[in-house]
Order: structure tokens, then sequence, then C-alpha cells
């Protein structure tokens, strides 16, 4: 475990490089949720004002 | 053959309820795969004769840069088919595009910034790969600040895809790089002319990370659209629909 751990000697670069991807990865499932979420909202207010104008 | 299907794809509703239906089909093999791959790629594949255990910033690094490069022709293609055909769809999609894309140009500069430190010496070097690399950067950048300054999302629309679709003219560049000129980066060793350049062990799990880079951007892209199709959507009756399901 601790020589998988080392990765010879190039952990300082392995790591963090996996480290960086895996927050590209997981941050971009948050934005696309938040974007549709507030999208949703978005349009629901939209309707909302339309029926209380009309 | 009918051009119903063509129809239907640049009709909001029908591509709002169509990416909520498939967006699954897409996420979880996603999600298999680069688990798999990624374990495959750190615990199964040898190292590498010259590069040592260090080589495996490979996993990480191609797929990143392969989605930076993708991702930039399908907002540029779709871009042009807004443009030319004013198809509200397709701009929707360019605009889905641009955030995924500049994310994942960011993962593959900082990996191979990583990987350029132990194998070349450097973190950075004005090499035409990595110049034309961060040349794509700014124009995911440009493009949605270009968006940011339109209040108008129609406006927005047409003044980003003309920069998209010039931008375009710096993906063989990025590609070609290291063949037409001098470079620190190596050549392609999957995507060339012949044989990949790797032992199956090590070729395997790198074609399953970038399988599933490739779904998972599918997935945000089906995602990301529906925001972007309801964003522009005025028709009430529709959309009283969609929110409804």
């Amino acid at each position: 475990m601790k020589a998988f751990l080392d990765m010879g000697g190039y952990a300082a670069y392995v790591w963090p490089a996996y480290a960086v991807t895996l927050i590209v990865l997981l941050l971009n499932i948050a934005w696309a949720r938040g974007a549709l979420t507030r999208a949703i909202a978005a349009a629901r207010q939209r309707l909302g004002t339309e029926a209380r104008d009309a | 053959m009918s051009w119903t299907w063509f129809h239907k794809l640049a009709s909001p509703p029908y591509v709002y309820k169509l990416a909520a239906r498939l967006t699954p089909w897409f996420a979880w093999p996603a999600a298999l795969l680069i688990l798999a791959g990624l374990y495959a790629g750190l615990v199964l594949a040898p190292p590498d004769y010259q590069q040592g255990e260090g080589f495996r910033i490979i996993y990480v690094h191609a797929p990143s840069a392969w989605l930076s490069i993708m991702v930039y022709v399908v907002m540029g293609v779709s871009a042009a088919i807004g443009l030319i055909w004013r198809i509200k769809v397709a701009h929707a999609v360019a605009a889905s595009c641009a955030p995924v894309g500049a994310s994942f140009t960011v993962a593959a500069l900082v990996t191979g910034s990583l990987w350029g430190k132990p194998m070349w010496g450097t973190f950075w070097e004005w090499d035409p790969r990595l110049t034309s690399e961060l040349i794509l950067l700014f124009l995911y950048l440009g493009y949605l600040g270009l968006r940011a300054g339109f209040d108008d999302t129609q406006r927005a629309d047409r003044a980003s895809a003309l920069l998209a679709v010039v931008g375009l003219v710096n993906v063989p560049i990025i590609h070609y790089s290291v063949t037409w000129w001098n470079s620190l980066h190596q050549a392609p060793s999957v995507m060339r002319v012949g044989k990949p350049a790797m032992p199956a062990a090590m070729l395997t799990p790198l074609l399953m990370v970038l399988l599933g880079f490739t779904l998972f951007f599918v997935a945000l892209l089906l995602v990301r659209l529906r925001a972007e199709v309801l964003r522009r959507e005025r028709t009430a009756s529709w959309l009283r629909e969609a929110l409804r399901a």
C-alpha cells in the first residue's frame, strides 16, 4: 500500500493530477444540476407572474 | 426518407423531454467506465519502461485533453448550425458546451503541467501544443464572457456563435502542433495511423476512461441543454407541461 501511494517517487505529481481531475468532474455535476434547478425555478416564477397578469 | 426526426430535434419541448429521458443512460455507464478505467490505470496497468509510475497521469490527462477539444468541436458545429438555420436548440447546445469545455481545458493544462515537471523539468513551456491549448481556454472564456455581456439571449447566441465558429481553426492547430513543429509534447499514441503505440494492458484502461469521459460529457450536455431550453422558452403551455413532469 505504501509503495502504491508512493507511485515510484512520482506521488507529488500523480495524486494532485488525479485530485484536480476528480474535482473538475464533481464540480461539473454540481454546476449542471445547479443550472437546471435555477432554470426550473425561474420558469416557475415566470409562469406565476404571467398567470397573475392575465 | 422522412425528415420528421430532424424537425423534432429542433423542437424545444421534444428535446427537453428526450434529454430528460436519455440522461441516466449516459450518466451511469460514464460513472462505471471512469471508475473502472481509473482503477485499472492506477493498479493493473504495468509501469512504463521510461517514465515508471509517473506515466499514470495519462489516465486523467489524455481524457481531459480529448474532451477539451471534442467539446469545442461540438460547440463550434452547433453554433454554425444555429447561425445558418436559425435553430434555437442548436444555440442552446453550443451555450451548454462552453462551461464544460472550459473546465476540462483547465484540467488538461493542470494535469499536463504536473506531468511536464518530472518528465521535462518544467511546469510550463511556450511550446506549440501547450500554447494552442491555452488559446483554447481563452476561446472558451471569451465565448462565456461575450455571452455574459448581452441581456438578450438571441443577440448573445448570434455574437458568441460567430466567435465559436472562428475559433474552430484552432482545433487542427492543437491536434497537429506536435507533428508540424518541434514540440516537447509527445506525438499521439492512440489517435494515429496504424496501431496504437501502447501495450493492451496500458491501452485498455485509457480507452475506458476516454469513452467514460465522452459519455459523461453527453450526460452533462443533456442536463445543461434542458436548462438552456427552459431559459429560452416563452411558450407558457408547454413550459407548464414540462415543469409538471
